[in-house]
């Protein structure tokens, strides 16, 4: 029995230890946000937060992964910066990427020191969209962090 | 805006059925998107449905796979409809006979003709439910029925003051006959289309929720993935099924013509038990073909004799006679798909019935495949489109469904039958590789006067319809320069006005599976052609944009998109030293595209740096800009993949990319800034999905030209192929 914190709820799933979290999560949790793209850590498809970084599930065995704050794409509020971002820049296209690029974007965005979007955008090399949303991802960089000094400001 | 595919709730019946019957029908499975069979009563009109809920339920057709197509085809019901846009709800359709393509005859999603096929069947079909709506009003009130105007859900009496909504009305419209050719809206009062419209499915896809081939889950859903033979025809020698099948979880090992599928009940399971087989191959049909062998093959099958394609004039003579005569051999590498969502497909055959969920663009083709492998009639196939997580022109082979219905068979289960990226990428059925050897004969004014063609490419339509192929003929690989007679894909054929134009084609008997890659021969035969074109402009000394110009002088629509991306990039203008500025231009799918890339070489290593690609596009009527834009800017972008990048390596007999450690595509660093104008339009409507593709590639490679006087005769221009060009001056 491995004992996952997922989303800020507590799972009991009889894997086995060595099962990728990725199949956990989509499996057994069927949390099917998380996308299996590569598995070997390439594409970023799987990207969820573990502990608040950005991590590819595919490559983190559901053992490794217990006792750990576990966020995936249904666990990040509908109304977080980026994804409101992402509605508001129509990001996407085919739409199979972007939980990946979205969790890896947010957790860009939280990290402290504070990154500008520049900084950002040159840390994305390692997640692959085909339909080549590249553009627009970047735009959505851009006004995430816009909305977020905002709410900052307002509060 | 879009319904929620767990919870998709509708009534029975539809406003235009005779004598309806109003029932609740709920889908009864929660994962299942639609269900054919609950559509009986929705003839003749299968494209929307209004209920007294005053929602308008519209079907969508096609597959959507980022295009924007769920978006667009409602845009254009709703607009002519006279519909609120809050009271649309967009369902994906499932695979049956009414929606098959006005323009491809089935039901598919490729040849950019999702908007461009539909535009006036939807429009119509909007205009018939206005119509009905507004007679059903006139006759409630007993109003003569020009005095009742459509609006927004309402159909209102103008003197009387008096409305009813679209709900109100449905069922009396219902009795209504349908209009055989009902009047359309003038451009001027259309609310939706040409406005930017937000994609419906942006919210699920944001939040995580959007169900792709996947995601789909059964109750007792088994997974199965298949060990494949790493060299092509290669037969398994020997496997350990005993060893697979003590892998906890797994249940059967089940030998199949494509490999040796190993069903368990999770995913993970599956894939131990596929390792655990420790298969041994045989060394398949050709041991020793790797890209060496294959260059070879191509190069050499030039010199064989070919079919005729195109022969107008004499070219031979023109180009002996000329003042100049060019000779160049070009080379095209095999290009995967990869697209981001594997093939996989779930289907669950029973003794009376198929059901199959996968990402598809071949609704029909599924359709035919399921019902061929499963024995039972089409009638008993149900086939569901899922979201497509990319498609490419992939998804038009239905070969994963067919391993699904076959497993399920086999396994008397549901069965999820998910193809690893390996396999992806492995086996693909790549857009083919290819060999051009053309002449060209300038006049002593510069201008073009013949040009003699050879390709030699594997056959597209051979494994996926082997009867299209007439005389040897191809028109798949060939387009771009030349196409069928009454092909629909309209205007796939070399622009260029030349008075005496020669085009031969051979198919190469190479083994692997080849297909549809988005834009098919258009992108690889642009990068020819429009390479090549630079190639002649610079021997006449002529000015590249000039001297396309010289050559399409009757082709406006050519032309204006020329002159339009030249106009917005500032062509002519001074660059930076050691940068280098190419155009191209090419139209296809009856849509018309050009393309300025600006792009910086590193001598040392030999990179290429795009910074910018300026794009006109002539598409004739544009439904939502903001998607089309889109559309544009992705075409452009795997165009670079292609152009900088990609390449599928083999060795051994068979492939040997695996994965995108080794098959390298484009990522956000190497995307430069994209500028993209639509130039407005009141042609015929055209494609978009893959008209952004073509010109990109050869525009690099003359940049590229332009920056080092070195022309390079091959894709990709990766930092090995330019340092190889480069040392050679």
């Amino acid at each position: 029995m491995i004992s996952l914190k997922v989303n800020g709820k507590n799972y009991k799933v009889d894997v086995s230890d060595d099962m990728p979290l990725l199949w956990v999560i989509r499996d057994y949790l069927k949390l099917t946000g998380t996308k299996f793209g590569c598995g070997i850590g390439e594409c970023g498809a799987c990207t969820v937060h573990i502990d608040g970084k950005a991590e590819r599930s595919c490559g983190i065995s559901a053992k490794e992964a217990q006792g750990r704050k576990i966020t995936t794409i249904e666990g990040l509020p509908e109304n977080h910066p980026v994804k409101k971002a992402w509605i508001k820049e129509q990001v996407v296209q085919c739409g199979y990427c972007q939980p990946g690029v979205i969790m890896q974007v947010a957790a860009l965005l939280s990290q402290r020191p504070v990154l500008n979007a520049d900084q950002i955008i040159t840390k994305m090399d390692d997640v692959i969209c085909r339909c080549g949303t590249y553009p627009r991802i970047k735009k959505g960089i851009k006004t995430a962090i816009q909305m977020t000094e905002k709410e900052v400001k307002k509060s | 805006m879009r319904t929620s595919m767990t919870r998709r709730t509708f009534l029975k019946g539809s406003l235009a059925a005779a004598g309806l019957t109003i029932g609740v029908s709920v889908t009864p499975f929660g994962h299942r998107l639609l269900n054919a069979s609950e559509i009986d009563s929705f003839s003749p009109n299968a494209f929307f449905k209004i209920t007294p809920d005053n929602k308008i339920a519209i079907f969508v057709a096609n597959s959507e796979m980022g295009q924007g197509v769920l978006t667009a085809h409602s845009m254009i019901i709703a607009d002519e409809l006279e519909a609120d846009w809050k009271q649309v709800q967009v369902c994906q359709a499932p695979a049956r006979d009414e929606y098959k393509s006005p323009l491809l005859g089935a039901q598919v999603t490729g040849g950019s003709t999702s908007v461009r096929g539909f535009y006036e069947p939807l429009r119509k079909a909007g205009a018939a439910g206005r119509i009905m709506l507004i007679k059903a009003a006139a006759s409630t009130w007993n109003a003569p029925e020009d005095e009742c105007k459509a609006f927004m859900c309402k159909v209102k009496h103008e003197k009387s003051g008096r409305t009813l909504t679209y709900g109100q009305l449905c069922l009396e419209a219902a009795r209504v006959q349908v209009p055989k050719d009902p009047p359309l809206k003038d451009e001027s009062e259309f609310r939706y289309i040409g406005k930017p419209m937000p994609r419906v499915d942006a919210p699920e896809k944001v939040s995580g929720k959007a169900v792709y081939g996947l995601d789909v889950t059964l109750k007792d859903l088994h997974y199965a993935v298949i060990a494949r033979p790493p060299a092509y025809g290669a037969k398994p020698v020997s496997y350990d099924q005993k060893a697979a099948e003590q892998i906890k979880g797994v249940e059967k090992v089940v030998q199949i013509p494509q490999g040796i599928a190993v069903c368990a009940k999770s995913i993970e399971a599956a894939l131990k038990g596929k390792e655990a087989l420790k298969a041994n191959w045989d060394r398949g049909i050709l041991p020793d073909m790797d890209n060496n062998s294959i260059e070879k093959s191509l190069m050499e099958d030039l010199d064989k004799p070919m079919v005729s394609v195109v022969n107008t004039g004499d070219a031979k003579k023109a180009i002996s006679e000329a003042n100049k005569k060019i000779e160049a051999t070009y080379f095209l590498p095999y290009v995967a798909h990869a697209t981001m969502e594997p093939m996989n497909c779930t289907a669950d055959v029973r003794d009376d019935r198929c059901d199959v969920w996968a990402p598809i663009q071949a609704q029909t083709g599924a359709q035919n495949v399921a019902s061929k492998v499963s024995g039972l009639p089409k009638e008993k196939v149900n086939v569901y489109t899922t979201f497509l997580g990319c498609g490419l022109g992939r998804r038009l082979r239905p070969d994963f469904v067919a391993e699904a219905v076959m497993i399920s068979k086999a396994l008397g289960k549901p069965v999820k039958v998910m193809w690893t990226r390996e396999e992806d990428i492995k086996y693909d059925a790549f857009r083919p590789s290819a060999s051009h050897r053309i002449e060209a004969g300038l006049d002593a004014q510069g201008q073009l006067i013949g040009w003699s063609h050879k390709v030699v490419s594997p056959s597209i339509l051979k494994d996926i319809n082997p009867a299209a192929i007439k005389d040897g003929i191809d028109f798949n690989c060939l387009w771009g320069l030349a196409d069928a007679p009454n092909s629909p894909m309209w205007n796939n054929r070399l622009q260029y006005e030349i008075p005496n134009l020669y085009i031969e084609f051979l198919i190469s008997p190479l083994p692997m599976p080849v297909g549809y890659w988005r834009s098919v021969g258009n992108g690889p035969n642009a990068f020819v052609i429009e390479s090549f074109v630079d190639e002649l402009a610079h021997a006449a000394g002529k000015d590249p944009l000039e001297f396309r110009l010289q050559s399409l002088k009757n082709n406006m629509r050519a032309s204006r998109v020329l002159e339009t991306v030249a106009e917005k990039a500032g062509w002519g203008k001074a660059i930076p030293k050691g940068e280098g500025r190419g155009i191209a231009q090419h139209a296809c799918f009856g849509s018309y595209v050009a393309q300025v890339a600006e792009i910086s070489v590193n001598k040392k290593d030999g990179t290429i740096k795009v910074h910018r690609v300026v794009v006109a596009v002539d598409c004739g009527p544009v439904v939502n800009p903001d998607p089309l834009v889109a559309q544009i800017e992705g075409g452009v972008i795997i165009s670079l993949g292609t152009a900088l990048k990609e390449e599928v390596k083999f060795a051994n007999g068979g492939v040997k990319s695996a994965n995108f450690d080794d098959y390298k595509v484009i990522r956000m660093s190497e995307v430069p800034e994209i500028q993209v104008h639509i130039v407005k339009s009141n042609e015929k409507i055209g494609g978009i999905g893959e008209v952004g593709v073509p010109p990109a590639a050869p525009a690099v490679a003359n940049a590229f030209f332009n920056a080092t006087g070195v022309r390079i005769r091959r894709i990709p221009l990766n930092p090995k192929t330019v340092m190889d060009a480069l040392k050679k001056v």
